[in-house]
């Protein structure tokens, strides 16, 4: 287990590397700078600017600066707030983010699991049907097109929560819950069809044989194998309720990081949208490693390779 | 009074192109300590049987039409609760199954689930419950017992998966094993040793056994008494020697023509024409009639009934009844 | 009744009884028509395909004409669907709206496949350090927050629609990759591939015509299931303004004008997303349906 951490922790250090100077070289080759879509700076003021970021060095040279700040875990200073880092930047707006997503995802976890092992117990009965068709909704309606209509439906028309914001904890609830939503359906989805597969094995019959209870049977004997292709899911579902965030957060105007990266990408802002693409993938990527350690614990036949 | 006595048994299932009448009549007695063999093809019915005593058939497609199985005077496997029959399942009566490669949970450690029963039960407390495992383990034969019993079910080959079967379905020490063709799935050489496996723990905890099977030659060596099968339904039901030498029905007389070893060298291998009976179709009469050389015109009308035609011999053969036919 | 075969004797051989066999594809046919829903989603599809397509020449008004005096109307004769703020009539914006949305999902998916399905039967069949190497960059790519590389992609380097499918096909063919080398792989082991190497087919042969028309129904039914995710993906770039750039409509740019302005005008938020909604049902209905249809054991009964 240790070796296998280990060696998966390795192989990411190249790619990281990868990741960084794709970015790095794709944003800086893209056309306009950081300064060029403001409102006409005097040349000289837009010499001084380049000078302190050191946008008039060769790009190479730009590259190794770059490079070697990283090492030392300094993302460099935004382009666009200027007395801020984006190491500060990312810091103030991550905690939000990750709120958000952490209920997301419970969310999604518990409306997804609930409803699936539910679904896949009474199997063509009413419950499965409505369950599973509003799972398909759940899938069909894009995060996009749900925000707005729950801002419409219980913020506009009924008035029960603001219609934006982070302040109080009902302002939680509906960004959540369009964030999470999406996942919940596609969870469920997966649970039914796992437990389904799991039920019809012959070791649930020798369980039965065995005279364990119905609950016995779910929970200790059916449950880990029922849940393999949810886990196996999760690691797209945390990379998608990471982007899918961005959406959120514009909609519900939630002061989270993903809303950052979208304005810093409009704006050009090459050291934030480098440092948040960075701090992307190396999220994304530490929670791949989770949740194929957690597929490894479950699944005894993949430890032996 | 006998250990299990199952009369009347009807299981069908209900699917899509038809009734399948799986089983269909079935009625027998087994005593403690008896082993009873049922013998047939695929789709004879003798699964289903056993997978209906234990309460292991899906209901839907499936339905218990009628028929009761009153186990130990006591109570109806049949009609009993869901509590009732767990608690008789597992701890009395146990079953162990064709194929141990699925047959086993491969998510779980051995040591869990073969000391489930002893927990569901309530007989002992975990610790205690190890212990008897590990030498459940020893019993059947299976080497370094306490290490090996923190394994995965897909550390250990066939042989030895079915030796954990057999260990995880006694360590109850039920009165009554049905063991549902365990040796098919094995190779040749590992399957005679499976067989004296649970002879001996047979003889050990004085059970009685039901072995379902294809296999004429397990029967020989095992049983007391024999029920052969056929669509569905028993056709024969007599002590074993009585059944090899003094058959009373063609089918069973046509299963024995097929074994190949008694057949001589270098002829052509007797074969039974025809194929089983599609089963979602009613059969009026004898099932057995399209592949039977002796059928005529009067063994296709109801009913078609086990008789005794000699003590502890029953067959379903009207013109063997009739004494019209001798085999 | 099954036929009574007369007893054999020594030296004849019994003809086989002889069924009428189906095709795999008459059988995968005749169940898909059974199930209704993904009809009734086929049909709804073929009819919003035609509308969309069919646009210039059935839409009411032309998709840039602004009538500033009729701004935001409500559904109403001569503007069915309303209008937006610069009076843009909705109708004519949804069904060309539609027109995008179909093509991005139809050409990305295309690219998806030539890509994903040529990588993968090329990596299934050569095995050995090949597959290992080429899954390993599948892997490692699998890994990346691809969908902020398209953002990225779409932000820096322009709003060209040409640009568009090609960054959303080229995150889409890795799963496709994977499924047909899995495919490839379990053929491989197959006897018929056996016999073509023994008749020494030459390796390209035995892969584009043995093995992919055997791969084909794992292939039809991911990528039916493509499209929406595909749609999905162009409709979400929209909504952030980086896919489809006005004048030109499409379905997410819609909903976000409509998210904009949802207080005083409900409909315009309402339409297209419910629209959009459906197609996707729809798709991912048939997909399911296909699914079903084209593989026996994962049908529901």
């Amino acid at each position: 287990m240790f070796r296998f951490i280990a060696r998966r922790f390795l192989e990411t250090i190249p790619v990281l590397f990868v990741i960084a100077t794709v970015t790095f070289f794709m944003v800086r080759l893209a056309p306009g700078g950081p300064f060029t879509t403001e409102k006409s700076i005097p040349p000289e003021i837009q010499k001084k600017l380049e000078a302190f970021y050191g946008l008039n060095k060769p790009l190479f040279q730009q590259y190794l600066d770059y490079m070697g700040n990283l090492l030392k875990g300094d993302l460099g200073p935004s382009f666009k707030y200027a007395t801020w880092t984006v190491n500060e930047l990312i810091w103030s707006a991550f905690p939000v983010s990750l709120e958000l997503g952490c209920y997301g995802l419970a969310i999604a976890l518990v409306l997804g699991l609930g409803a699936g092992i539910l679904a896949s117990l009474r199997q063509n009965s009413a419950v499965d049907h409505v369950s599973m068709s509003l799972a398909m909704l759940g899938i069909c309606v894009p995060t996009f097109v749900m925000g707005p209509l729950l801002i419409l439906v219980f913020g506009l028309t009924l008035g029960w929560v603001n219609a934006s914001g982070w302040e109080s904890a009902r302002d939680r609830i509906l960004p959540s819950l369009t964030l999470g939503f999406f996942y919940a359906a596609y969870i469920a989805r997966l649970t039914r069809g796992g437990m389904l597969e799991v039920l019809n094995q012959d070791f649930i019959r020798t369980a039965r044989a065995k005279g364990a209870s119905g609950k016995r049977i779910i929970f200790r004997h059916a449950l880990k194998g029922g849940l393999l292709p949810v886990v196996a899911f999760l690691g797209p579902a945390i990379a998608g309720i990471i982007t899918g965030s961005f959406v959120v957060e514009t909609i519900f105007q939630v002061p989270g990081l993903g809303r950052f990266f979208v304005t810093a990408a409009f704006n050009r802002d090459y050291t934030m949208v480098l440092g948040t693409v960075l701090f992307y993938a190396v999220l994304i990527i530490s929670l791949n490693l989770v949740v194929d350690i957690v597929q490894v614990w479950l699944n005894p036949k993949l430890r032996f390779e | 009074m006998p250990l299990l006595t199952v009369n009347n048994l009807r299981t069908w299932f209900h699917t899509r192109n038809g009734v399948v009448r799986a089983a269909d009549n079935v009625s027998f007695e087994i005593e403690k300590g008896e082993t009873l063999g049922i013998v047939g093809e695929s789709g004879s019915g003798k699964s289903v049987t056993c997978y209906s005593l234990m309460g292991l058939i899906p209901q839907p497609p499936g339905k218990i039409e009628s028929g009761t199985a009153v186990f130990n005077g006591q109570t109806d496997l049949l009609r009993c609760s869901a509590k009732d029959l767990n608690r008789i399942r597992g701890r009395h009566m146990a079953m162990i199954f064709q194929d141990p490669m699925t047959s086993l949970n491969p998510y779980m450690r051995i040591e869990d689930q073969l000391i489930e029963p002893l927990l569901i039960h309530g007989l002992h407390d975990r610790a205690e419950a190890v212990r008897q495992g590990i030498r459940a383990l020893e019993e059947v034969g299976v080497p370094d017992a306490a290490a090996r019993i923190r394994s995965y079910p897909h550390e250990f080959s066939g042989g030895m998966r079915q030796r954990v079967m057999i260990a995880m379905a006694l360590i109850t020490r039920p009165e009554l094993l049905i063991a549902d063709e365990p040796t098919t799935a094995l190779d040749v050489t590992v399957q005679a040793q499976i067989l004296e496996l649970i002879k001996k723990m047979q003889n050990e905890l004085g059970m009685a056994v039901i072995w379902v099977t294809h296999d004429l030659g397990v029967v020989a060596g095992f049983c007391r008494r024999v029920l052969v099968m056929y669509a569905g339904r028993i056709v024969e039901s007599a002590p074993t020697e009585q059944l090899f030498y003094r058959t009373k029905h063609p089918y069973t007389r046509a299963l024995q023509r097929s074994i190949p070893a008694l057949q001589p060298k270098g002829a052509e291998l007797y074969t039974i024409a025809g194929a089983p009976p599609d089963l979602s179709r009613r059969i009026d009469g004898c099932a057995f009639v399209p592949r039977c050389e002796f059928a005529q015109d009067k063994c296709k009308i109801p009913p078609i009934e086990l008789k005794a035609v000699e003590p502890g011999h029953a067959t379903a053969c009207v013109r063997v009844q009739s004494k019209e036919i001798s085999l | 009744m099954p036929e009574i075969l007369p007893p054999s004797t020594p030296g004849t051989i019994r003809p086989a009884e002889t069924e009428v066999g189906t095709s795999l594809s008459r059988d995968a046919w005749h169940r898909l028509r059974k199930n209704r829903l993904a009809v009734v989603s086929a049909v709804v599809l073929a009819l919003l395909s035609l509308a969309s397509a069919l646009a210039p020449w059935i839409a009411p008004y032309s998709y840039e004409e602004q009538n500033l005096a009729i701004r935001a109307v409500p559904p109403r004769r001569g503007h069915w669907l309303g209008t937006d703020a610069l009076g843009r009539d909705q109708l004519t914006r949804l069904l060309y709206g539609g027109r995008v949305s179909l093509m991005v999902g139809i050409v990305a998916t295309g690219v998806a496949l030539l890509i994903g399905v040529t990588y993968g039967a090329v990596s299934g069949f050569f095995g050995g350090k090949v597959d290992v190497l080429m899954m390993r960059i599948v892997d490692i790519i699998y890994a990346l927050p691809f969908t902020i590389f398209v953002i990225l992609l779409m932000v820096f380097f322009g709003r060209d629609i040409r640009l568009l499918f090609v960054a959303i096909g080229a995150v889409e063919w890795l799963t496709m990759a994977r499924i047909v080398r899995g495919q490839v792989q379990s053929l491989k082991k197959q006897e018929f591939i056996e016999a073509a190497r023994a008749l020494g087919l030459r390796r390209r042969r035995i892969i584009f015509l043995h093995m992919i028309p055997n791969v084909l129904g794992p292939i039809i039914v991911y990528a039916t299931l493509t499209v929406p995710a595909i749609m999905l993906l162009e409709a979400f770039l929209s909504f952030l303004g980086l896919g489809v750039q006005p004048p030109m409509s499409s379905w997410g740019l819609m909903v976000k004008d409509g998210a904009d302005r949802m207080e005083e005008c409900p409909w315009l938020l309402i339409v297209p997303g419910v629209t959009l909604a459906m197609t996707l049902f729809c798709l991912n209905f048939l997909g399911d349906g296909l699914r079903d249809a084209l593989d026996v054991r994962a049908s529901k009964d």
